[in-house]
């Protein structure tokens, strides 16, 4: 029987996702069902004056009309969020963002309570509004909150201190050694401006939730969501309910990447539903997922001191987070981005400050990275500019100052067993960095570019697993993560038959029920196969441990002797002494019946930052390390970019499933490589100009690099469940400045705004040539 | 809402459905049906999730009325596999991993299936180009490229 850690095993549901059979919320039809309509608010920043609901309440159809008045009457303190709890299930007095819910139609028609939309009428008594994070932050910009509202449900959240009295929520900060000192002391100080825009996670199955009112049992919420057990602990919460009154479940997901983390239609369902005593059913169309979540557009001033020879001495950064309306999870982008913002080096003098700002846009979370990809931008774009002008190779700049293991990194924490110098290596052998590139003639210049990036695991955070053998032998897995399409369900059970000596295949992992799931923090921040990895390894060693007691009278042999081995309990070295697991049930609970029962949990250590100087000396449960190449040919005639090579070098500690590992990477590629070509939200005066994928183009099978590359480096973690680490993010987050620093290195000129479209790329072809483009 | 009658055949089978004036193929195939291989994802035609085949032509069932079915043959993904067994292009989906959440999969499978149809053996370039109206978010193209050329592979040794 082979290993099942290490095996290419294709995703267990593939039958079902062939055949379109696979179940997704998105698929939901209850009996006695209502489909509820959002009423979004016109303008970003306005006082309700009124909000008429009279005429839609006796349209044709329509069951029910829900303003925020409506939800006091079961909720008093309406308010929720991760982080904060800021964002009103439906708004209340106020709009902080065009597209804000105001109010919600239900009918059992959709169309009947998408109709009664227009009979809804708000006078709004419009404010004056701010829309750029760094304008956001100054003094005497119009206040988005007059009040801060802050959360408390997570730990790696309890030092950040909310500032009152400005858009600036929360104010992060590192300090290591003596930046300023250090400045003087520096042979060449660089300084950068760079910005991100607003982009969209845009997963394919929508936003969509539906809940249930329950009766006499409890409140179940069926929801396309990345947290369920944060979603039953957030609505008990506002429901003054206890948790165990609540139900979340989740199935498959149709992409996530964020966009469905924490908390998103829950309340507003949970709500409806109560209100109206019939299930609901509330499905954001595409153009409304983009209002209701997007990555934060980002400005980040840097400024790096180098010695003559090209060691950093010091890096200062500042960055500002467009969060939009409501928090989300902005602050942990703040903080996590924020820490790690002087990339992956050994740097004595660090200078961080990181700032989550409201503004009257929709509210930005967590993109795939939690803010990393935009601080990565900043410091790996940077890096090639010093490096170019200090006459160095762009790698080996990078060798120089690489952050090897045992050395702290920027929050104190000592970086182990990451692969920072493995990768570097790597990227450098599949870029054939060492042989020169044909840089091409005329209008077609030819460029390459690596980019390095680290990201800390999101810490401290909780897995429990349940599992269970029935009377038959037969293995289930009761873990809280949501299969949103990296493959969880086939990894842990992988991991779950790797601990029984069972197939993966004979293993059922269930889906996420709050229900019948004990609590998992939540798909994100690429913690699912570690955390629950390692509950589940726990859980199936009491299995296995209670199956070797039972075993060991049965085969008259000593407990220490026995393991197990395909399905069976085999005595070593005495090869016809075994028993399966099938006849061992019925030794104990007679044939067919009973169950095995082990649990485990997994909480990672933490040592909470230094609130002043963001010191810790655990910061990070493990560390994401990863290297990007990429070869670009560019149009200098148009501006136009073309990756003709993306490689992505991922240090993934184990591979538990190398095929499932490699397509998440070079997919995370592929939704970096959008963000970096072609993806901008934009907004005008505070409004959308370009929802919906007609004029928010997302890359297609045409647009993608014609080679796209994985790598992979296996650097074990000494904790980590057969020494995987998390991977999800690692093979996002340094694809933006590999590409740019490409295009640098084709033009000689560098862009510092993403995305690198043609128009941008020719400007500053253009402005390099002292030609530049009119406006 | 107001029903009107309509038949076709689906699937091979010859139906009969009331549908709504507004309502759009995906949704009918849904609601009467309860087939749930085409989905609405942009509803606006750009991302190929919701596509059916009607008469033989690839089509973006969100845009496509129900109303405008009738008389006609519709295939959805369910059909693919008629009598329990896959396709070749679903085979090959699998043996590639050729997605990740599979939420765009059943409209890359149609759409992969009337490629080969039309040109059983394309290049790489005809292969983009063909399935640039189906978006995947996962970024699983490479498997997916990979996947048709397997399937194109699997059907010529059938001939």
């Amino acid at each position: 029987m082979p290993r099942q850690a290490g095996r290419s095993l294709r995703r267990l549901e593939s039958h079902a996702k062939v055949t379109g059979t696979v179940e997704y919320v998105h698929n939901l039809e209850l009996p006695g069902m209502l489909h509820g309509k959002i009423f979004r608010s016109t303008v970003p920043h306005a006082r309700l004056a009124r909000v008429d609901v009279a005429a839609a309440r006796t349209a044709p159809g329509v069951e029910q009309v829900i303003t925020g008045q409506d939800v006091l009457s079961i909720i008093p303190d309406p308010y929720y969020g991760p982080a904060f709890h800021d964002q009103p299930i439906l708004a209340l007095e106020k709009v902080r963002f065009a597209g804000e819910p105001v109010a919600i139609v239900l009918a059992a028609d959709p169309y009947a309570a998408q109709a009664a939309l227009d009979l809804i009428e708000v006078e709004y008594e419009e404010l004056p509004a701010v829309y750029n994070e760094v304008e956001a932050a100054l003094k005497g910009a119009p206040l988005v909150h007059d009040k801060l509202r802050p959360g408390s449900m997570f730990a790696d959240l309890i030092h950040v201190r909310p500032r009152s009295g400005s858009n600036v929520h929360v104010d992060y900060r590192v300090r290591r050694g003596d930046v300023e000192e250090a400045f003087r002391a520096s042979e060449r100080v660089f300084e950068d401006t760079f910005h991100t825009p607003a982009v969209a996670a845009a997963p394919l199955e929508p936003i969509v939730t539906v809940a249930e009112p329950g009766g006499s049992g409890p409140l179940t919420i069926h929801s396309a969501t990345q947290n369920p057990s944060f979603v039953r602990g957030e609505l008990a919460r506002l429901l003054g309910w206890p948790e165990n009154r609540v139900r979340v479940r989740t199935a498959f997901l149709g992409g996530g990447f964020g966009g469905k983390q924490y908390i998103k239609l829950e309340a507003l369902a949970a709500a409806s539903t109560l209100l109206a005593q019939r299930p609901v059913k509330i499905s954001l169309t595409m153009d409304e997922q983009f209002v209701t979540i997007t990555r934060h557009a980002s400005t980040i001033r840097m400024k790096t001191g180098v010695s003559a020879d090209g060691r950093i001495l010091a890096r200062e950064c500042e960055i500002w987070w467009n969060g939009g309306a409501y928090a989300d999870i902005g602050p942990r982008v703040t903080q996590k981005a924020g820490f790690t913002s002087a990339g992956p080096y050994d740097i004595e003098n660090v200078s961080i400050d990181s700032y989550a700002v409201y503004t009257n846009l929709p509210p930005a979370g967590a993109l795939r990275g939690f803010g990393v990809p935009q601080v990565n931008w900043a410091h790996e774009t940077q890096g090639d500019r010093i490096a170019r002008e200090l006459g160095m190779d762009p790698l080996e700049f990078r060798l120089k100052n690489l952050l090897r293991n045992g050395r702290p990194q920027a929050s104190g924490t000592i970086l182990q067993d990451s692969g920072t110098e493995e990768v570097t290596k790597e990227v450098a052998s599949a870029m054939r960095w060492a042989e020169p590139l044909d840089c091409g003639t005329g209008t077609t210049r030819r460029g390459r570019g690596v980019a390095l990036a680290i990201k800390a695991g999101v810490t401290p955070t909780t897995s429990v697993a349940i599992v269970t053998l029935a009377g038959d032998g037969s293995c289930t897995v009761y873990a809280g993560t949501v299969d949103v399409g990296q493959g969880s369900q086939t990894v842990l059970a992988q991991i779950a038959a790797e601990g029984l000596a069972l197939r993966a295949e004979e293993v059922r992992v269930i889906h996420p029920d709050t229900d019948a799931t004990p609590y998992d923090m939540g798909s994100v921040g690429s913690r699912s196969t570690f955390h629950m990895g390692l509950a589940i390894q726990g859980a199936t060693e009491q299995v296995s441990r209670q199956l070797i007691e039972m075993a060991a009278p049965v085969l008259g042999a000593d407990a220490a002797d026995l393991e197990l081995y395909d399905g069976s309990v085999v005595a070593r070295g005495r090869g016809d002494a075994e028993i399966s697991f099938r006849e061992l049930m019925a030794t104990r609970f007679g044939k067919n019946t009973g169950t095995l029962v082990g649990s485990g949990s997994f909480t990672a250590s933490y040592d909470t930052p230094d609130p002043d100087t963001g010191q810790s000396d655990d910061v990070a449960v493990f560390w994401m390390i990863g290297a990007v190449g990429a070869e670009v040919t560019v149009d200098t005639e148009t501006g136009k970019v073309m990756v003709q090579r993306l490689v992505n070098v991922a240090d993934v500690g184990k591979a538990i499933n190398p095929l499932l590992v490699s397509t998440q990477l070079s997919g995370g590629a592929l939704l970096q490589f959008g963000y970096a070509m072609s993806e901008e939200m934009r907004f005008e005066e505070g409004q959308l100009v370009n929802s919906g994928l007609a004029q928010y183009k997302i890359p297609t099978m045409l647009d993608m690099p014609k080679s796209v590359e994985v790598v992979l480096v296996e650097v074990p973690h000494r904790n980590g469940p057969l020494g995987a680490k998390g991977m999800g993010e690692t093979g996002t987050l340094a694809v933006s400045a590999a590409i740019g620093n490409a295009v640098f290195d084709a033009l000689g000129v560098q862009v510092k705004e993403l995305p690198l479209t043609p128009e941008r790329v020719l400007r500053a072809i253009r402005a390099g040539a002292g030609r530049p483009l009119e406006d | 809402m107001e029903q009107l009658r309509i038949r076709f055949l689906l699937n091979g089978e010859e139906v009969e459905a009331g549908v709504a004036p507004v309502e759009n193929l995906v949704q009918a195939l849904r609601r009467c049906f309860h087939l749930y291989g085409g989905r609405e994802s942009c509803g606006q035609g750009i991302c190929g999730t919701c596509t059916v085949i009607v008469n033989g032509r690839a089509v973006s069932g969100c845009l496509y009325l129900a109303v405008l079915a009738e008389g006609t043959e519709v295939v959805t993904v369910e059909g693919l596999s008629a009598g329990g067994r896959l396709h070749p292009v679903q085979e090959a989906f699998i043996s590639c991993s050729a997605f990740q959440c599979g939420f765009c999969t059943p409209g890359m499978i149609l759409m992969s299936t009337q490629l080969l149809e039309e040109n059983p053996d394309p290049t790489d370039q005809q292969i983009r180009h063909y399935l640039s109206g189906n978006l995947c978010r996962c970024g699983a193209y490479p498997e997916i490229l990979q996947a048709v050329k397997t399937a194109a592979q699997a059907l010529a040794s059938q001939k």
